[in-house]
């Protein structure tokens, strides 16, 4: 069952010394993919060259371990503009499940026409696409919903209690088209196939605001309302 | 003619470390009781070696002996190969056994002056190849044969001459097995010339006419005397896909006139069966200067608007100088390729659209820059997490592989391996040096300090030791303790401490960062 809430483009800030961007983006394309019953196609993974090198590259174990058994298909390009030229190659074919995009930094190819041109191949083609910035600023683009992400303390470790234990990030929404932004902890439920919003903790600034209706209450993106 | 394969001269001149030409050297390959010898150099003749004998026996006559696996594959395809570069003196030539060739140069043995020169030219240009080879000629494929195996150097025997000299060799050039040849030489028969004495009902009553595998010493005599017919089966070369274009005028774009050939290249492809797995393109200036270029692609295709696609690339910066006159198109590595339907929603496979995704992608940022996961058998995560280019093709890496590498329980090893480990979503490309605060050097660290940012762990899981892979690293290669830690701000990292204090491989032990959690 589709969620037609989830738009079939997102961007998602993050810095490139945290993994929170790549497991919230991993979480949100398995939650994804699980609900609109597509699965077995590649996921194509673009990188340009700095992101590779500040980030890393993505780990098939690891993402195996989130749930996401397919293939990735990844190019490593040289800059932001060879990087998006693949992303909009790669939202030309149905056979993708989806397609990951990484830009660090702001580079001047990045701007609100590319951001236009791959949110309308990705209406088109019905490929989701999620562009992912690392140690970027959050400049001008369409994306429908545009996610800050930090890495938050993580859930008590049930067989170890020195362990971390499974993720939670403190997502905020900042930009959303559907709904009102906000500051949430999300985290990954796997067996139910989606991401798990939960308000977070009052610390001043965050509740304050518009978004604060909106935040209070526990949502679910995914796989439907929480049973 | 017998071309034996030892090393080419040149490259025992160039290669330093190679075979030593002085030294007994054998291939060999597996017998039923340990690997037999297939071939011999020089040395390892005069030390004893013989065909079939086991390696074992011949190293107790001959210590220092030197034992290579034969590759009896690349032998039969370089055999092959030779097959159709023998060509070049008739048009008829074939292989013989596993080690010859059979030209049939009937009527055009005087277009290179007599069959002497022939034969000398042959010589010559297989000896030029890094090839000692005996030939010999003859009216009949088993007198050539016998004559090259056991006549004198580049001997030629005439029609008349055919009996006497036949007459002359020994049973062995027959062509027989190994068991006639015995029982022939129990007979008292050692020449062709004693064969020919005894009556043919006599021969036929013992051997039989054609009786186990056309192989009797009857057949034989007859096939070598030219009594019995023995044409050569020439194996047809392999089809080459290529158009040349030659212009009227010079052209400064060549694009438009790209089409047509491209058109009838497919054509003639769909007419075989095949698709090219590669496409060169050959533009000729009128300076006399030569551009081409390449492509690549991951699955065999036949699509002319595909391959036109990815080529477009290499237009943009072609220099025409004052135009080109000629333009070649030459398909690469053809592959067998069945006609595929169009599905009837109009859509395509989704393979070939992947195939088509990867061949663009490559054509635009290079063959290494498009990569498919190549899981390997290893604990070491660097060299777990393998990639490959993805013009390589597509199978195997796609489905099975990597659901096997990335089974519960790590390694593809059917459940016998340890449980899956957790592992980060992201490894950097190289591990990178951290400074580490820790309470006891043996234990988890406390503080660190990454990218001149210092973090303060709170939480962390491990250690999980992986050992260096001894059987490939070097010595003095040392372990590694990972640990799974989370700072004060939230972020998950996998640290490792490398080798541990007092281990003898080195002073203290340093740490790196290897990747990051989600």
């Amino acid at each position: 069952m589709s969620d037609p809430a989830l738009p079939p483009f997102a961007e998602a800030f993050s810095t490139a010394r945290d993994g929170a961007g790549t497991g919230f983006v991993l979480a949100q394309i398995e939650a994804r993919l699980a609900g609109a019953g597509r699965r077995g196609g590649p996921i194509l993974w673009v990188q340009d060259h700095r992101a590779a090198q500040e980030a890393g590259l993505p780990c098939l174990r690891g993402i195996a371990e989130t749930g996401l058994g397919m293939p990735i298909l990844r190019v490593g390009a040289r800059g932001a503009a060879d990087a998006l030229w693949a992303m909009e190659e790669g939202l030309e074919c149905a056979a993708l499940s989806a397609v990951v995009g990484e830009v660090w930094g702001n580079p001047k190819a990045l701007d609100f026409t590319a951001t236009k041109r791959l949110a309308l191949r990705a209406a088109r083609s019905g490929v989701p696409v999620w562009l992912l910035r690392q140690d970027a600023a959050a400049d001008l683009s369409v994306a429908p919903e545009r996610w800050r992400l930090v890495s938050a303390a993580s859930e008590a470790n049930p067989l170890d209690g020195r362990a971390p234990g499974e993720a939670r990030w403190r997502a905020e929404l900042f930009r959303s088209r559907r709904r009102a932004p906000g500051i949430w902890v999300a985290g990954h439920d796997r067996a139910a196939h989606r991401v798990d919003l939960a308000a977070a903790l009052r610390d001043g600034a965050v509740g304050t605001g518009a978004g604060h209706a909106a935040a209070d209450a526990p949502r679910a993106v995914g796989g439907g309302g929480r049973a | 003619m017998r071309p034996p394969t030892p090393p080419a001269p040149w490259e025992a001149e160039d290669a330093p470390d190679g075979p030593d030409p002085d030294a007994p050297l054998v291939l060999a390959q597996d017998g039923p009781h340990g690997p037999v010898i297939h071939a011999a150099n020089a040395a390892a003749l005069a030390g004893g070696a013989a065909r079939g004998m086991r390696v074992v026996d011949l190293r107790a006559i001959c210590p220092e002996l030197q034992v290579v696996p034969a590759d009896l594959a690349g032998d039969a395809k370089a055999l092959h190969r030779l097959i159709l570069w023998s060509r070049r003196w008739c048009p008829w030539s074939a292989g013989d056994g596993a080690d010859g060739l059979v030209l049939d140069t009937t009527g055009s043995d005087h277009l290179w002056g007599g069959e002497a020169a022939m034969l000398a030219d042959i010589a010559a240009r297989l000896s030029g190849l890094g090839q000692v080879a005996r030939v010999a000629a003859a009216p009949t494929h088993g007198a050539a044969w016998a004559l090259t195996r056991h006549g004198d150097p580049q001997e030629i025997c005439g029609a008349r001459a055919l009996r006497v000299r036949m007459a002359m060799l020994p049973v062995s050039a027959l062509r027989l097995d190994g068991a006639t040849l015995t029982t022939l030489r129990r007979l008292g028969l050692k020449r062709v010339g004693d064969l020919m004495l005894v009556p043919r009902a006599t021969l036929e009553r013992r051997f039989g006419r054609d009786g186990r595998a056309l192989m009797t010493p009857l057949r034989r005599l007859d096939q070598m005397l030219g009594d019995a017919p023995e044409p050569v089966v020439s194996p047809a070369p392999p089809q080459r896909f290529r158009i040349v274009r030659r212009l009227v005028e010079p052209v400064m774009d060549p694009q438009p006139l790209l089409d047509e050939p491209l058109g009838m290249l497919c054509d003639a492809l769909a007419g075989s069966g095949q698709g090219l797995r590669g496409l060169r393109l050959e533009l000729y200036r009128t300076d006399g200067i030569a551009v081409r270029f390449e492509i690549g692609c991951a699955q065999a295709s036949r699509d002319p608007a595909h391959l036109r696609r990815l080529m477009a690339k290499h237009f943009e910066s072609l220099d025409a100088g004052f135009g080109f006159d000629t333009l070649s198109l030459e398909g690469l590595r053809p592959e067998r390729l069945a006609a595929a339907q169009v599905r009837l929603d109009g859509g395509i496979d989704s393979d070939v659209a992947l195939a088509t995704l990867v061949d663009r992608l490559t054509a635009r940022l290079g063959p290494g820059a498009v990569e498919l996961p190549d899981p390997g058998e290893s604990h070491l995560p660097e060299r777990a997490e393998g990639w490959r280019p993805a013009l390589d093709g597509l199978g195997g890496g796609l489905d099975g592989r990597r659901a096997d590498a990335l089974a519960p329980g790590g390694l593809g090893g059917g459940g016998l391996v340890a449980p899956g480990r957790e592992r980060p979503v992201r490894l950097l490309r190289a591990p990178e040096r951290i400074e580490v605060l820790y309470a006891v050097p043996e234990g988890p660290p406390v503080r660190f300090r990454w990218r001149r940012k210092p973090y303060l762990i709170r939480r962390h899981q491990g250690p999980e030791r992986i050992a260096p892979e001894w059987w490939r690293a070097k010595a003095g290669t040392r372990l590694r303790d990972y640990y799974k830690v989370e700072v004060e701000e939230g972020a998950r990292y996998w640290l490792y401490r490398e080798g541990i204090a007092g281990d003898g491989r080195g002073g203290e032990p340093d740490w790196f960062l290897h990747g990051l959690f989600a």
